[in-house]
């Protein structure tokens, strides 16, 4: 393995990772601090990259379409915690399984319904389009670059959001005792609510950087959703630095995985066995490094709860 | 312990006559659906109702572990799926014998159940959503094996030649294989009420309540625990291998996280922890999608708003409904 | 007993229809949601078409197509040909897009002695010893346009060629097709999970492996994803992208855009080819739904077509399966590929055709014919059919 193909893989990982840790950041936050376990999150990945598919047709621009869109999924997502999941909270976690459920058939059908079931169009602005040489030779694209960037500033914001202000406090002491958070503030309802929005924005973001690269669909949101579950549990429910290392660890792992398992397979394997099976440890990579992981600390990397 | 209401087995021997004769109709009815769906000239319900009871036993399986047990699994697609391809597997292998139901289900059975042995050795260590998300990390990691056994269809899944064999039973006839999915169903049924009823349920339901004191009262909580994992997995199992003869097919997507999904849906829509649950569960989703189907094209929004109404108006699912009306 | 209730209600709702002797009843069971979706609606659309055509009759006979999509998940596709064939008991079954679909399916159709019509999948094994009387592909077997994609760049005298498809049975079947007609050696052989949709990794390991041509088989979305992102890494400039057909047919040429231009692909069918019937088609389609119809449109219209003239070749009397069986096989319809002729194995002998993507007088995308690879070319499993 060359170092220039070393590098390229890195940053494929990291891109993937970073675009991970989006949507497990939400997640751990609402498993964590409102303990809701959300199947729905991903439907909110979805509608994120419908509205900014959408949006940015009618406005003929990526760079209106995706705020708009972002801040249009976050308001949907306070709108379906104040109206339905909030009433959740207090419910035993299979209750919260079925009716997430639910939302999840309800979105992906209404999706169907609305904007049909063929994937939407949705393409990389031109200025984007084109690759720019990160090492002498190799050539990146540009495009994967501004997500890395759009993703490590996110975090960035986490970080301090989560640490430095007020609101950062009353989660952090949600997430590892809930009781004490409750007792604390009279507008507790409001901060969940907001929370949840952040969330949504968050899964908006992922599904709008993630949609051209990938494909705007009806069921994109599920895919990517046991991957969200695998990181938060892997970084430990609640912690979004927990989920920001499990992401990034699932990013590598699985690029890596891809990459090199084929090919070192085909080493010593014969062709046939290695080209079928190469794929599938690939893909288990990951579940084995939960596994493994779940294994030596069982509430996952960086427990938020004592 | 004996407080707590919603121990099944007990359950029945204090009902009044017309809930202890509601299965022995739902039973009549059921024999009697062949001969009147062959009136009606429909024998594609007979396949429809074998697929029903073939999820509400599959359902039932994990009805014993999530609702008597306590451990919510996300992974009991694997089990489900693992029953399947050993039918497969068998059939394709040694054609003839290992075309013979009673060869083939028992080994199907018994494969599940190590399978589950293994998986729920590791698991039960954890507890809570990380038991979910570990038992979903093992279904998936099955279920990236079955990818690729390319002698076995690969991603593409496989069709059977035939169904499997019984002496004196053509199962190849949609009919007969209905009465044979019956008498399991309903065996499986059967049993799985005992088995709560039991001291053995009994401890289970108590390990759910409060594992800590069942522990300190000096059962062995994980050998209890490991063991309706073990249980759980083999009537997976045979529901799965009922459910490749069912449909001549089977494929990976058997042992995929969705399938763990619907199976934990139909089980919490019918009832956590009720005998009949998993089959209550499985007939209402599986014939509201039909239904439903007829009428529109968007008929998932129908199931997903009524199973949002189950939530919040039914939580102890339908079959809880029925429980309270007396 | 709202149990009972239901079953009533099932029962009596489902009785209603009841059977017309004289109507064409045909199941259509494809792929029209998801990312194999744009497939199934081509072939419907092309489907429908033929029927306007011809009078929205079938052999003369009015007709009741009943649209059944399968998500792509063989375990739904069964139970819809179990439907299909017991309960609304059609005459035709058609409209599967993908393999493994049509290995879930033919099962029932066959058991039902119901004739089964490709419009699009052509397993290998149904065109060699699992070949059945009832089964009629008016398409390919999946490996033939690889096999023309092989001999291209054997032609071309490419030595050093980069492989991508995914890992599945059919992925694996169109690669040896390719093998059997390139002659040269491999810079790589990549096999991805079917269904993936982001080519960075693979990517990333083309340009290392520094080929002189790349040959990728990725069918639907994975196809136009693989395209953009192989021109956003920089790749379209550096090694020449020879792809089948069905990765630059009209609907994925107006999804990628520009970086297609240029790139060549093998089909039995484009736009251009000269005869009557297919200048009909592609006008008229283009009249009807606002866009260029593209190769699987083109095999649901044939589809349709050989319906049509089978029922009318038996006049009307589908019960009598032999003479169905021959009037199929005598296929007397007019194809949009030209002349049509059914091998003994009932898959097409036809001609495989070079195509390039270039600009037309309205500045659109599309497949322009440069040159025929295959004439009259049959499948490479024939002579294991014995029927």
């Amino acid at each position: 393995m060359t170092v220039v193909l070393f590098v390229e893989q890195c940053l494929n990982g990291i891109q993937f990772g970073l675009m991970l840790f989006l949507l497990a950041a939400g997640l751990t936050l609402v498993f964590g601090v409102m303990d809701l376990i959300n199947l729905a999150h991903g439907s909110l990945y979805m509608i994120g990259a419908y509205l900014t598919a959408t949006l940015t047709a009618a406005t003929g621009s990526f760079l209106l379409g995706l705020p708009l869109a972002v801040v249009a999924t976050a308001v949907i997502g306070m709108a379906l915690e104040a109206g339905l999941l909030r009433h959740l909270y207090r419910r035993d976690h299979l209750s919260q399984v079925l009716a997430t459920f639910a939302l999840i058939m309800i979105a992906n059908e209404a999706t169907r319904a609305i904007w049909g079931v063929q994937s939407l169009p949705l393409n990389v602005p031109d200025v984007l389009s084109g690759s720019v040489e990160v090492l002498p030779g190799v050539g990146y694209p540009a495009y994967r670059l501004l997500i890395i960037g759009v993703g490590t500033l996110v975090a960035l914001a986490l970080y301090v959001l989560v640490t430095r202000t007020r609101m950062g406090m009353l989660v952090r002491a949600g997430a590892s005792n809930r009781d004490m958070a409750t007792a604390m503030g009279t507008d507790i309802r409001r901060l969940f609510t907001l929370v949840f929005g952040i969330g949504a924005a968050l899964c908006a973001l992922a599904g709008a950087m993630l949609g051209p690269l990938l494909a705007v669909q009806v069921g994109m949101g599920e895919n990517i959703l046991i991957l969200a579950f695998v990181v938060v549990v892997i970084g430990g429910i609640g912690s979004v630095r927990g989920a920001f290392v499990g992401a990034l660890l699932v990013g590598i792992v699985d690029t890596f995985g891809r990459a090199f398992i084929p090919a070192t397979l085909r080493a010593f394997a014969p062709p046939a066995l290695a080209d079928a099976a190469g794929p599938s440890l690939a893909a288990i990579s990951i579940y084995l490094l939960m596994v493994m992981v779940l294994f030596w600390k069982p509430q996952g990397l960086f427990p938020a709860r004592g | 312990m004996e407080t707590s209401g919603t121990l099944p087995g007990a359950r029945l021997e204090r009902d009044a006559w017309w809930q202890r004769a509601a299965p022995l109709a739902a039973l009549a009815l059921l024999v009697a659906l062949p001969p009147l769906a062959n009136a009606c000239g429909q024998e594609f319900y007979i396949g429809f109702a074998s697929r029903v009871l073939i999820m509400g036993l599959f359902a039932t399986s994990l009805n014993l572990l999530v609702g008597t047990g306590g451990m919510v699994s996300l992974g009991h697609a694997a089990f489900f799926g693992c029953g399947a391809y050993v039918v497969g597997i068998l059939a394709t292998e040694w054609p003839g014998k290992g075309e013979l139901a009673l060869l083939a289900w028992p080994a199907a059975m018994a494969a599940s159940a190590a399978l589950a042995l293994l998986i729920g050795a590791i698991s039960l260590r954890t507890r809570g959503v990380y038991f979910i998300m570990i038992t979903l990390a093992f279904a998936q990691m099955l279920f990236y094996v079955a990818l690729t056994l390319k002698a076995y269809g690969g991603d593409d899944g496989m069709s059977l030649a035939r169904r499997s064999t019984l002496p004196g039973i053509d199962l190849a006839s949609d009919v007969s294989f209905y009465y044979v999915v019956l008498t399991l169903a309903a065996g499986s049924l059967l049993l799985s009420g005992r088995l709560a009823a039991a001291r053995f349920g009994r401890v289970l339901l108590g390990i759910k309540d409060n594992e800590a004191r069942m522990e300190s009262l000096g059962y062995p909580v994980y050998r209890y625990k490991l063991t309706a994992f073990v249980i759980s997995g083999a009537f997976a199992g045979l529901a799965g291998a009922l459910m490749a003869n069912q449909n001549s097919f089977f494929s990976p997507n058997m042992m995929h996280w969705e399938q763990s999904g619907i199976a934990l849906v139909m089980v919490i829509l019918g009832g956590l922890g009720n005998l009949w649950g998993g089959m209550a569960g499985a007939a209402v989703f599986l014939v509201l999608e039909e239904v439903l189907a007829a009428f529109t094209r968007h008929w998932a929004i129908g199931v997903g708003a009524i199973l949002l109404a189950v939530v919040f108006f039914a939580p102890r699912g339908i079959a809880g409904l029925w429980a309270q009306r007396r | 007993m709202k149990k009972k209730l239901l079953w009533l209600a099932l029962f009596a709702a489902v009785s209603l229809p009841a059977q017309a002797a004289d109507k064409i009843k045909i199941g259509f069971i494809s792929t029209l949601s998801g990312p194999g979706g744009v497939l199934g609606a081509a072939i419907r659309d092309g489907f429908n078409l033929a029927l306007e055509h011809s009078g929205g009759k079938i052999g003369g006979l009015p007709v009741d197509v009943i649209i059944e999509d399968d998500q792509q998940k063989p375990d739904v596709a069964k139970q819809l040909a179990d439907k299909l064939t017991k309960r609304d008991k059609v005459d035709f079954v058609t409209g599967v897009v993908f393999q493994n679909i049509m290995q879930a399916v033919e099962q029932p159709v066959f058991q039902a002695q119901i004739p089964l019509i490709s419009a699009n999948t052509g397993p290998s094994d149904l065109a060699g010893e699992k070949c059945n009387p009832l089964f009629y592909a008016v398409s390919w077997v999946s490996d033939s346009y690889s096999e023309a994609s092989g001999r291209h760049m054997s032609d071309k005298g490419y030595k050093n060629v980069f492989v991508i498809a995914p890992n599945y049975p059919g992925g694996k079947d169109v690669v040896n097709g390719f093998k059997r007609y390139y002659k040269g050696g491999f810079a790589g052989e990549v096999y991805t999970k079917l269904g993936q949709l982001d080519y960075a990794v693979e990517l990333s390991q083309l340009r290392a492996a520094k080929p002189d041509a790349v040959f990728f088989f990725l069918p639907g979305g994975m196809g136009v994803n693989f395209i953009k992102q192989y021109n956003q890494a920089g790749l379209g400039k550096e090694f020449p992208l020879v792809g089948t057909g069905w990765s630059f047919d009209q609907d994925t040429l107006a999804a990628v855009g520009e970086p297609t231009l240029g790139a060549l692909n093998t089909a039995h069918w484009n736009i251009d080819l000269d005869n009557a019937a297919n200048k009909k088609f592609v006008a008229d389609f283009e009249k009807k739904y606002n866009r260029l119809p593209n190769e699987f449109a083109s095999q649901g219209y044939d589809a349709a077509m050989l319906i049509d003239a089978a029922v009318r070749d038996v006049k009307g009397n589908v019960e009598d399966k032999a003479a169905l069986r021959k009037a199929l096989e005598a296929a007397n319809f007019k194809s949009v590929r030209g002349a049509f002729k059914f091998n003994r194995n009932h898959f097409p002998i036809q001609n495989y055709y070079l195509r390039q993507v270039v600009k037309d007088d309205k500045g659109r995308l599309v497949n322009k014919t440069v040159a025929t690879i295959f004439k009259d070319h049959p499948d490479a499993y024939v002579a294991e059919c014995k029927m």
